[in-house]
Parts: structure tokens; sequence; C-alpha cells
């Protein structure tokens, strides 16, 4: 296990070396300008000169090349560079944010994977009964349903028709202190809508894996042997309809980073998706090759954490690879 | 490693996960303060500024709550002093500017505030190591120096009228802003000024908090504590402000429609120098023959603009000065007058081809017209150009592109332009009609030239005779009428609806640019509480 970790590990930094100078290629092949991004409004009555002068400041006039390279090996040394996008450096931008993003992130994939499992081992239970055809249908229904058209929905209704939940921000807008209370209730209504948009994904692979191992023989030789519904339920059928679903888990991760960043967008989130929006946009180098090498990690993070948990899960798979 | 001890890893890495998130969000502090309350304002804003440093160009048009500037401009656009005493005592040859300093100013952190600050913040701008893309706006100025602790002179390289105007640049403390690196110091996002209000958060893409700064030179603000919610969707701020989240929001006219009438929300409507125009490029064999240009100046139905698109919110535009404004040239109001274009083309020589489009010697009369992806707005109003044009026999093909595709087509095809300063007509008129700036960046768009323009604008900029100067931009808009190098549609209102417990609102006459400063709460610290 180990073993495997340490080889995905070494093979994780010619990957990600390798998506900086994509990031770095594609935003320099984009027809953004970086120094109209930077100059904004101010940048329509400005005089050549002065934008001539600001794209010195900022390097933009430099090879794409020794762009990169600089900041590779400025980052290696810990300096991540300065975000023009930000007006502040690139290690500021992201500390602010992450915290926040990674709160929404796990919340909402919490909320999935445990809803969807406990749904879909009720739907497996009774597969064609009504909770399973209702919970199916809706399953498909959300599949199809962008993240960011949920996320209107709910303040629509829930912070508009209803008035019971906040419909964007961190904490109450008039408040400039961040207090536990407001956090978690400003918390609900993203996270539940990401963690919705994620549901159909781990209740239909339950309802699925479940459903088949409950027709296989161990289960029916354990219900033969007189066990308890619970038990063949949770101890057998549970552990083998788990598998698919651990795969899955890691192949999530890129969903929820896209999800993530237009639900932030929806509720006024003030997560690194916004910022990476932003750094794509404003062709803000620095700042968007350090958000795509985390990114980037977090995936590869995602897709050793299953097939870690995999390997936990069912021993015939081991941790050789 | 064994089954066991892995179930024991995962559950440390859970609980280390939890742990964290507890802790992000544990952050002590005392309850929010019930929104609603009488001494706080929360708005809903649609742009945030890049920064907040005056250094960089924030606020510099005034406003800017944290800072202050030599002078500000009040309701009426008059100049009046604020970090001065008074207003500047300007030299016979007009090229010297001696501004005294008010007595007893702090910055919030305490340190008073002197005339080595004001030294520092311009020429902090004017150095060019400094990315502040309005630097022009300064290329009169020679030289800035204090005399003494509480005296500024400005040495201006040539004669320039409005400069007063452009003293209302925010001042930034030297001793903070003057140790760390201009353009991306901690500064820029924890600014300290000498301001009404003092920043206490911004939590960018989410909101702007300010609370009211106790020991502001011009009395403590009433409104305690104030937010800018940062709401880029139309819908979602006019749903929020439904919901009560905010106690006020700009909205474009037709949201704003749905708060009409409505007990306890009142609606400010702030009249502006933001115009909407049409680009006609010299460059171009059709949009730049004197007759064409001419005949869509009137075929346009500015009237039905107005109405249609911005559900009467505006007014219609015949320059960059708006009707209501006392820089307006009357006599230069032009008739929707289809008929009256139809002959100006019939005289120049541009007859009807087979598809009814007009052709003169070879060349049709169709030209291409770029607007900006996303902006509805320009978006109706070269849809509505385009088939005015259609009905005098001009194909105009309108396009939709970013300013990157855009600015290299500048120079040969049309383009939905927006603009408008107030605070003086020479501020938007010399970058936009100035020959010798044609296609300098976005100046002057339509590479329009025409010497008598020019010279008007040199005398305008240069003469401190307000009757000269009245008489010059008089000149700029009778020739505008004579050969017209741009279509200009329409002036828009901005509409601001705000909740009704304060007294003391009012509007300034706006600009382009509506993000901080602009709207009912460019006084906010004038606000006080209804009884």
């Amino acid at each position: 296990m180990a073993r495997m970790a340490g080889r995905r590990a070494l093979l994780a930094v010619p990957v990600l070396v390798t998506v900086t100078f994509a990031v770095f290629a594609v935003a320099a092949a984009s027809p953004f300008d970086p120094v109209k991004a930077y100059t904004g409004s101010a940048g329509l009555t400005a005089s050549q000169e002065n934008l001539d002068q600001i794209r010195a400041n900022l390097g933009v006039d430099q090879p794409l090349v020794s762009r990169w390279w600089d900041w590779l090996t400025s980052a290696l040394t810990g300096d991540l560079g300065d975000s023009s996008v930000m007006r502040q450096p690139v290690a500021d931008v992201i500390a602010e944010r992450i915290g926040w993003s990674a709160l929404l992130a796990l919340t909402a994939f919490a909320l999935a994977i445990v809803l969807g499992t406990a749904l879909g081992v009720l739907a497996a239970r009774r597969r064609g009964g009504l909770l399973d055809r209702c919970v199916s249908s809706l399953a498909y229904t959300l599949e199809a349903a962008p993240a960011f058209w949920l996320g209107l929905l709910a303040i629509w209704f829930f912070a508009l028709e209803l008035g019971v939940l906040p419909a964007g921000g961190l904490t109450d807008t008039a408040s400039d202190t961040v207090t536990a209370g407001q956090v978690a209730r400003h918390l609900v209504l993203p996270a539940a809508v990401l963690g919705v948009s994620q549901l159909p994904w781990f209740f239909l692979y339950v309802r699925q894996g479940v459903g088949d191992a409950l027709d296989e023989d161990p289960v029916r030789g354990a219900r033969a042997r007189g066990l308890a519904e619970r038990t063949v339920l949770v101890g057998h059928a549970l552990r083998s309809g788990m598998l698919p679903m651990l795969t899955l888990i890691g192949s999530r991760v890129p969903e929820l980073i896209t999800g993530a960043l237009l639900v932030e967008t929806v509720f006024s989130w003030p997560g690194i998706a916004a910022a990476t929006v932003q750094a794509a946009t404003s062709v803000d180098f620095p700042l968007l090759a350090a958000l795509t090498v985390l990114a980037t990690a977090a995936v590869l993070l995602g897709n050793l954490l299953s097939d870690l948990l995999y390997g936990l899960a069912d021993p015939r798979v081991g941790f050789d690879g | 490693m064994t089954g066991r001890s892995i179930r024991a890893a995962a559950a440390t890495v859970m609980a280390a996960a939890l742990t964290f998130g507890a802790a992000a969000c544990s952050n002590p502090g005392n309850g929010a303060a019930a929104s609603g309350a009488k001494d706080s304002a929360v708005v809903g804003i649609a742009y945030e500024p890049d920064s907040l440093n005056p250094l960089l160009g924030y606020g510099k048009d005034g406003n800017s709550k944290i800072f202050d500037g030599l002078l500000a401009f009040d309701e009426d656009m008059r100049l009046r002093p604020a970090l001065a005493a008074e207003l500047p005592d300007v030299s016979a040859d007009r090229l010297t500017y001696t501004y005294k300093l008010r007595k007893g100013v702090r910055f919030s952190d305490g340190t008073p505030f002197s005339a080595k600050d004001v030294v520092f913040t311009y020429r902090t701008v004017l150095d060019e190591k400094t990315n502040n893309a309005s630097r022009t706006e300064l290329d009169a100025v020679g030289d800035v120096r204090a005399d003494g602790d509480d005296t500024v002179v400005f040495t201006l390289k040539y004669p320039y009228a409005p400069f007063a105007q452009r003293t209302v640049l925010p001042i930034a403390p030297e001793h903070i802003a003057g140790r760390q690196d201009v353009n991306t110091g901690p500064f820029t996002t924890k600014p300290i000024g000498t301001g009404p209000y003092i920043l206490t958060g911004w939590s960018k893409g989410e909101k702007i908090s300010f609370k009211a700064n106790p020991d502001y030179w011009g009395g403590a603000p009433a409104v305690k504590k104030f937010t800018m919610a940062i709401i880029k969707d139309d819908d979602v701020r006019a749903t929020r402000l439904r919901a009560g989240d905010l106690d006020g929001a700009i909205l474009p006219p037709n949201l704003a429609k749905g708060f009409e009438g409505e007990q306890g929300r009142k609606t400010h409507r702030a009249t502006t120098y933001d115009y909407r125009t049409v680009t006609l490029p010299t460059g171009n064999k059709v949009a730049g023959d004197t007759a064409v240009r001419r005949a869509l100046d009137i075929a346009v139905d500015r009237q039905a603009m107005v109405d249609s698109i911005l559900d009467g919110a505006g007014k219609p535009a015949y320059g960059p000065v708006p009707t209501g404004s006392e820089w307006f040239t009357e006599g230069t109001r032009r008739r929707h007058d289809l008929a009256g274009a139809k002959k100006i083309l019939d005289e120049a020589g541009w007859k009807p081809g087979k598809d009814g489009i007009r052709v003169k010697n070879g060349v049709r009369a169709a030209f291409p017209l770029w607007y900006l992806t996303g902006d509805k707005l320009r978006q109706d109003h070269a849809l509505a150009y385009a088939s005015d044009a259609k009905k005098a026999g001009i194909d105009i093909t309108t396009k939709a592109g970013t300013w990157e595709v855009i600015e290299p087509r500048m120079e040969h095809d049309a383009v939905l332009a927006g603009g408008g300063a107030p605070g003086d007509p020479d501020f938007d008129q010399y970058l936009l009609l100035n020959s010798a700036l044609a296609g300098d960046g976005f100046n002057n768009m339509a590479r329009y030239v025409n010497p008598a323009v020019d010279k008007a604008l040199e005398t305008g900029r240069r003469s401190d005779d307000k009757a000269t100067r009245k008489a010059a931009y008089d000149t700029v808009q009778r020739e505008l009428v004579k050969n017209p190098g741009y279509t200009f549609l329409t002036h828009i209102d901005h509409l601001y609806v705000v909740n009704d417990k304060w007294d003391g609102l009012t509007t300034q006459v706006e600009p382009h640019d509506h993000g901080l400063a602009s709207g009912p709460w460019w006084n906010v610290e004038d606000w006080t509480p209804k009884k």
C-alpha cells in the first residue's frame, strides 16, 4: 500500500509539471489579453504608452517558455508569485480561500455519499417498489440538472418563498465577523445543492451494486442460514455492492471541483473556485498555474484514495495496482 | 499495512479533516448586528473594484469612503475642499496650484496626515513602475512638492482648466504604502485612509464591509456599519433585495419596475453622462463618408430606443454632453427624420440597388457593427440601430465579440461603445474626439479627424474663462452635427431601489462606470436614520 502511494507520488511529479506548462501554453494562446484584464474599464481610456508600460511591469511581454520557467523555479523555492488580478501574492489568495472551498466540498461530498448510500440500499431492498421508483426517476432528472440551475431554484424556494435560509455569502451580509453558527447556516444551501447534484451517481451505483449482490449466491446462502435481514444487507450485500462506489468516489473529484465552481458563483461563496474563473479569464498566469496544480493534485489524490479503499474493501485486489 | 491499521489511519484523517473544518469556522466574534438595524446599511452593487488602493486607480473620481482627496464633489458636482482647507490658489499664468491643507487630520491608524502624503501619492501614481491605467489623467502635472507640513504646490506643464477636478484623487499614507510593493503589497487589500469609513473586511467576490470612523474630521457618520455586497447577476441582486438581505441595490430598469410603488421602498434615479454611441470609423469607405454619417444621425429613432430599450429610464443623446447639462448646446437636438436621411443619401450619390441597399461607385452601403458579448443593453442598441439604418438603405451587420476580438477591427468596423465622465467636458471629449489620439488604445476609437474640433478642444482645455470654454464646447457640438464621427444614441439613467429608512439620500450626476462611488450611497456618511 505504501509502495503504491509512493509510486503514484513519483508519477505525479511529471504530470504536474506538464500540466503547468500546458496551462501557460493554453493561456498564452488564448485570445484574452492580460493587460486588458488587469486594467479593466480604466484601460478603455488609457493611452497606448500607459498600457505598454503596464505590460512590461507585469512581465507578460516575456516569451512563454521563460515565463513558465521563472514561475516553476520560484514556485519550487516556495514563492508562488503575485496574482495580477487579485493584486496580492498567490499564496495569500489560496490561503484565504481554500479552507472555505474544502469545507463546502467535503460537506457536500459527505452528504452525497451518506444519503446516496442510504437511499441506494433502501431502493435495492425493494426494487420496483414505490421508494425505488420515486428516487430513481428523481435521480435521473437530477443527473441532467445543472448545478447552477439547482442553486437558483434553491435560492428562490428557501430564501425567497420560505425565507428560512440565507441566499448567499459566507455570513450574514450585514455582519463582518465570521462565526461558526452563521457559517453553518450559510453552508446549508450551497452544500445541499452541490451534494444533491452529486447524489444520483452514488445512489444509482449503490442501488445497482447492492441489488446485484442480493441476487448472488453468498447472500442467498446467508439468508438460508437464517441470518438477520440487517446483517445480510449491511454485512454482505452492502460490502460487495460498495465496491464500484469506491472507484466512483475518486472519479467524482473532478466533477465535484467543477460543480463547486458553479455553486460558489451562484451563492457568492468566497472559495477558490471563483478565483479560478477570474484567473482564467484574466490570463493571470501565476494564480492559474498554482490553482491548476492544486486541482490536478486533488484529482490524483482522489484516484489514489479510491484505489486504496478498493484494496481495503476487497483483499483480492491488493495494492500493487 | 494491515486492514486494521489502515482503518485507524483513515479514521485519523477523517478526524483531522473534521477538526480543520471546525477550526475554519470557529473564528470567534460577537454576534452579528441584527440586519435592519437603523445604524447599519447593506447595499448590493454589480461591480467589484480590482483593488482598494488609490495608487492603482481606486476612487480616482472621488467618493472612495476610506479615503479623501484634496477636494471633493458635492451633490451638484461643484468642487468643495476636503483635505485641503480651501479651494486652491491658482497663479496668474495658471501653471501653479497651491493647496493649503486642513489641520489636525489623522489617518485611521492615528498617524497625522501631512503634505508629504500628498506628494507621495501623486509621485507614486505618476511613477511608470506603478500599474495605474489612469495615469494619463494627470498628464498635465510637471512637478508636485511640499512647502512645509501644510502646503502642497503643483506645477503644470501646460495650463489645464479642469486640473482642480483631478485633485479629488484619494490620498494614501506614505508611512504605510511607501514601505511595500505598490502593485501587490498588503495595502491594496487592507487600505488605511483619512475617510469617513474604515475597512473592516473584504471578502473578494462576496462583500466589502466598513465601520464608521469615529474620529473623522468631517464628524462621525450616523450610519455606523456599511456593507457593499457584490452580486454580479441582476436577478440575484433583485432577489436578495426582495428577501430583505439588502437595504438597497442598483437595478436595471425592467427589474426596478417590479419594486415601483412598494411600501417602504424608494426608487432613486440618477441622471448620468453614461452614453451609448456607435463609432463610425473614418477608415471605412461607407461609415467614413460624411453624407452617410449625417444620414444615420437623423435616421435613428433615439426616443424609441429610450422608450423600448431603457423603459423610459434615459434620454436621447446628441453628443457626449447630456441634454440636461449646462454644457449642452441648444439647437443641436436632431429630429428623427427618415425622409431627410434618404434625401441626403440620394444627393450624395448613394442610389438604392436591387436589394434596396444603396450603392455608390460600386461600393455597397454596408458595414459591420460590433458589440460586447453578453452586454444585453449594447446588443439591444446595436440591433435597433441596424434596423433604423436598414430603413434608410444602409445594411449594418451586428456582430458580438469580446474586446480582444473587437479591438483589432476598430479601425474599419463600427463599435457600439459606451463612455462618459461628468466633472468637466474636457475629460471625455478630449480623449474621444482629438485627432492626435486617433487609434491610441481605446481613445478616439472612430479615428475622428476634424481640425475645427481639435482647435476647440485645445481652447476648452487651456482657457479658464467659462464663457470662452462654453463657446469652445458649443463649437464641438455644432461640428458633430455637420460631421458626426459617432452616432450618439442614449444617455442612460441609473436606477437604485433603497429601503426608505434614512434621511438625506441624494444622487450625483454619474459617470459611465457605476461602481462603489455612485448611487445614493455616494454620501452615506451624511445619512441619518429616520425617526
